[in-house]
């Protein structure tokens, strides 16, 4: 610690030691292919509630593969999905949300042509219980329900420090500020369970600390569990309170980031090993 | 001593007349005897009630507090504050942009007798620690994570220290809560104790007085380390009350409370005066929303240093130049009828039917719209100071029907030196002393004045005080000036800076490099000249104004650097550079010092680098350590040179760039006499 011992306690620095127990999500003995493709084999983990949880690997190792058998948007062929304690069958993606995972996307997936405001008002779709007849004419509970979906949408705006953007297109804003919009667009559907595909890629080092501190204050103020796959090793070793590691679709290493550091098949599928 | 009406005993006559016009408030309670915030604040309570005291966007919605709320939640943040153990004399500083909940930490703080000391919130960990270190503080109100992770690192060197309350928890869920509290809590405890007690605070508050000392106000030290400004209640209130009084402010003002809090020209507009006569402050949403706030808001009291009218005059005619050649060509027909009529028309001259009609349609079609964008549409006056403001910035707002005048002062003299009358408005000049306040210029040259808001001393710095204030209360200002025929004083320069070249002519850097600022795509200019054989200059681009000019004419570029170095950049300076030159020449005094070499920096100057204030003012020796290297090239025939920078990241990392810059030359005219 530094000179403030004990007194400015950095998120980082708890992480190493905080506990969880509650299993959130757990995926058993997953394997998926396309075709002759084996994209993942016999992959297990758990995601426990209110950990930060990252999923790294090489180009190609299936990452993101896991993260869409995840929120359903692909079926593996084999192993099993428990989510919240029961085993989950076959479901559609809008059916996943409502249950509770949000998620963004590598590749920015934001209504361009809407403003901040009406993206991150999307994100509260599954909240939503009057008609399309009664948002048309907007009285009563439709406009009751606006105004308190209006709130939590200005709480996270506010969180994540948009309100300057609040009415700009997104699509004219810069790579980093619509990355935020996608984070907020998914906070705003207060799931149980955040997924995050590369939050960081393409960003430079700034805007990077800025979304690590986003991410960290978003699992300690609003106690979301959120898993994430991330690229720059620096960044995971962190904020991640655990570490799952793939390459070619295979879980090579699960534990700590202090484990990771010093797992030698993590090293070697990292950094290359001749074989002779 | 009170003037009540008739037999109506005072309070009813109070409670009765809810007219909000200064003339009644002052007549209801004899003025002197509000001579601290606080008692301001319970007779504001009384008097306006439920009137808008202050306003902050939150939540995409204005939130607003009225007076009577106001006084609730102050009461209740200094009865926590008090339980803390924040005492008469402690120091508390309040570290953050401009918030209601912090502007209130100030009046808690002196509801106890104690001293709060603003400081500037984007100063990093190193500048603040000096600041709080010197001025004792023993809690500290922090706006947030940022300020409070500041203030922990350095908080070994803070001995008194016994607290620290935060306005916004997040992030700080982990942190130890032993010295750490949350606004929220402090108060609910002082709500207890006042339930409990409610006349807790009332004898501190009585026992205030006009003489005590209200606040520190650190000067932002263009020159070595910053001073702690001590100046009493009196200093504050009464330089406000006269500001008032000379220009009618009334209760129903409205303002934009948007400049750093620790600024003493914050202090004053959104604090004293606001205190004073009960208008509303209001609270931007974010530092980036300002200008969409200000659209808002719609203020009728403005107050901005001139590189806030340069940049909105930048903004609109970079956009008028992105605009459909209709609209062009009525935007640029009607700003010529403008200039022409404008300011006539604002001074209330007599001006020329046809034209006055013209005005009329100009306003019409292109001024009201034009104003309603900027956020100008019910400004009554508005105040510009700090530096220099270019004379067509200054006559394009005036043109537009808005009276934007220039006022002189310093943190020393609670502001007010002086400041110019309606109708006496001229770009040149700083305006006439402020009611109550003498203004001479001395044998040397130096501008010297005396008068309510001189202020009482230097934090623990008698030598300097000593310097600065001279036994009859006059302060020496540095700024040399004179009066002009029209008795309105004008400033040169900065009286150490002004210097002379090696054939002994009059060198004033401040007057140069005004002059090129004036141009939208100068930023930023640093002169040298003093003992040399001729001017040369450091010039910083507009990236907004360049930028966008680049765009326009297919030039490409990656990075600020790129841009700085491009030969058509040169080139365009370079001209800005030649007009400067032909003006000068016809300038006796100044023919001299026409700039003969300059060159375009790869970096902005930055106050994170030490290169400026936290005003954003230049630090010349700063300069002059660091660019050595570049000095020495533009007095040598070098075309070209190498420098290499250190520059200091927002959080405080560092890192450094380096670049070739091209040195140009540019022509001289030989001087002009003007009977000529």
């Amino acid at each position: 610690m530094d000179v403030t011992a004990g007194e400015k306690v950095l998120n980082s620095a708890v992480n190493q030691s905080r506990q969880f127990d509650e299993e959130l999500l757990a995926v058993k003995n997953i394997s998926l292919s396309f075709g002759g493709v084996k994209a993942l084999t016999d992959i297990s983990f758990d995601i426990r509630k209110g950990e930060i949880r990252a999923i790294i690997g090489p180009n190609g190792a299936g990452k993101s593969s896991m993260l869409n058998v995840i929120n359903g948007f692909y079926h593996p062929q084999e192993g099993e999905v428990w989510f919240d304690g029961k085993k989950r069958g076959s479901l559609k993606p809008y059916e996943i949300a409502h249950q509770g995972i949000a998620r963004t996307f590598q590749n920015i997936a934001l209504f361009k042509g809407m403003s901040t405001l009406d993206n991150m008002m999307t994100g509260r779709i599954t909240k939503m219980k009057s008609g399309l007849l009664a948002h048309v004419l907007w009285k009563g509970k439709a406009e009751r329900e606006e105004i308190e979906h209006r709130e939590r949408v200005e709480e996270i705006i506010d969180f994540l420090e948009i309100q300057s953007i609040r009415k700009t297109p997104v699509g004219k804003l810069p790579y980093g500020l619509q990355k935020r919009v996608e984070l907020g667009r998914a906070l705003a559907a207060e799931s149980k369970l955040l997924l995050l595909d590369e939050p960081m890629a393409g960003m430079n080092l700034e805007e990077k600390e800025d979304m690590c501190r986003f991410i960290l204050d978003v699992n300690d103020q609003f106690g979301t569990t959120i898993a994430l796959i991330e690229h720059d090793m620096g960044v995971v070793m962190d904020i991640a309170d655990r570490v799952v590691v793939l390459d070619y679709g295979r879980n090579i290493g699960d534990g700590t980031p202090d484990e990771i550091r010093n797992n030698q098949r993590v090293i070697d599928a990292y950094l290359g090993v001749s074989h002779d | 001593m009170f003037r009540s009406a008739g037999s109506v005993p005072l309070r009813t006559s109070v409670l009765a007349h809810t007219v909000w016009s200064l003339k009644s408030e002052m007549s209801s309670t004899d003025p002197t005897l509000l001579d601290t915030f606080p008692k301001l604040l319970s007779e504001n309570a009384k008097r306006f009630a439920d009137k808008t005291a202050v306003r902050e966007k939150e939540f995409g919605i204005w939130q607003s507090w009225s007076w009577k709320q106001c006084e609730k939640e102050i009461h209740a943040l200094a009865a926590g504050l008090k339980a803390l153990g924040l005492e008469k004399n402690g120091k508390i500083a309040i570290v953050g942009r401009n918030r209601p909940r912090l502007y209130w930490g100030m009046t808690a703080a002196q509801c106890l007798g104690a001293i709060p000391v603003p400081v500037y919130s984007d100063s990093v960990a190193e500048e603040m620690e000096y600041v709080l270190n010197h001025a004792e503080v023993s809690f500290v109100l922090a706006e947030d994570q940022e300020q409070v992770d500041k203030i922990f690192e350095i908080a070994d060197s803070l001995p008194e220290l016994k607290g620290v309350v935060f306005d916004e928890g997040r992030g700080l869920r982990d942190y130890d809560r032993t010295r750490l509290h949350d606004f929220q809590d402090v108060q609910n405890q002082g709500r207890t104790l006042l339930s409990e007690n409610p006349e807790l605070l009332q004898q501190s508050i009585d026992a205030g007085s006009g003489s005590d000392i209200g606040i520190f106000l650190y000067t932002s030290g263009t020159t070595g380390k910053p001073k702690g400004v001590v100046l009493t209640n009196d200093n504050i209130i009464v330089t406000s009350r006269n500001s008032i009084d000379r220009d009618q402010l009334g209760s129903d003002e409205e303002i934009l409370s948007y400049l750093p809090m620790a600024w003493v020209g914050d202090h004053i507009f959104s604090y004293g005066q606001a205190y004073v006569a009960g208008f509303c402050i209001n609270c931007p949403e974010s530092e980036h929303t300002v200008h969409t706030d200000l659209r808002e808001i719609g203020p009728t009291y403005y107050f901005a240093p001139p590189r806030v009218f340069e940049s909105i005059l930048t903004t609109v005619m970079i956009r008028m130049e992105d605009a459909g050649g209709f609209k062009r060509k009525l935007f640029h027909y009607f700003m010529a009828e403008a200039r022409k009529s404008g300011v006539s028309i604002l001074n209330g001259e007599a001006v020329d039917g046809w034209d006055r009609f013209k005005y009329w349609l100009g306003n019409l079609l292109v001024f009201a719209p034009l104003k309603n964008t900027m956020g100008f549409s019910r400004i009554r006056l508005a105040y510009t100071a700090g530096e220099a403001i270019g004379p067509e910035i200054f006559d394009f707002f005036r043109s537009l029907g808005i009276n934007i005048k220039q006022l002189y002062g310093q943190t020393e003299a609670a502001v007010f030196i002086t400041m110019q009358p309606d109708g006496e408005v001229f770009a040149d000049t700083v305006g006439v002393p402020a009611p109550g306040v003498e203004v001479k210029v001395n044998d040397s040259g130096e501008v010297v004045y005396r008068g309510p808001g001189v202020f009482d001393s230097y934090y623990k710095n008698d030598s300097a005080t000593r310097e600065t204030k001279d036994a009859e209360g006059w302060v020496y200002t540095g700024d040399a000036g004179f009066f002009d025929d029209r008795g309105h004083l004008k400033i040169i320069d900065r009286a150490k800076d002004v210097g002379k070249l090696t054939d002994g002519s009059m060198f004033a850097p401040k007057y140069l490099e005004n002059k090129l600022k004036f141009f939208p795509q100068i930023q930023e200019v640093v002169t040298f000249g003093d003992g040399r054989d001729y001017a040369a200059a450091f010039i910083n681009i507009d990236l907004d104004a360049v930028g966008n000019w680049a765009e326009r004419n297919n030039i490409p570029y990656a990075s600020y650097q790129e841009l700085a170095a491009h030969p058509s950049v040169y080139k365009m300076i370079g001209d800005n550079i030649r007009q400067v030159n032909q003006d000068l020449a016809s300038d006796s005094m100044l023919a001299g010092s026409q700039i003969k070499r300059f060159l375009i920096l790869h970096k902005e100057l930055d106050p994170d680098d030490g290169e400026m204030t936290r005003t954003r003012k230049v630090r010349r020796s700063t300069i002059f350590d660091k660019y050595g290297v570049l000095v020495d090239a533009l007095y040598s025939d070098q075309t070209s040179c190498f420098i290499r920078t250190e520059v200091t990241f927002e959080d405080g990392r560092t890192g450094s760039i380096e670049a070739d810059l091209e040195i140009s030359d540019t022509e001289i005219f030989t001087p002009v006499s003007k009977a000529s």
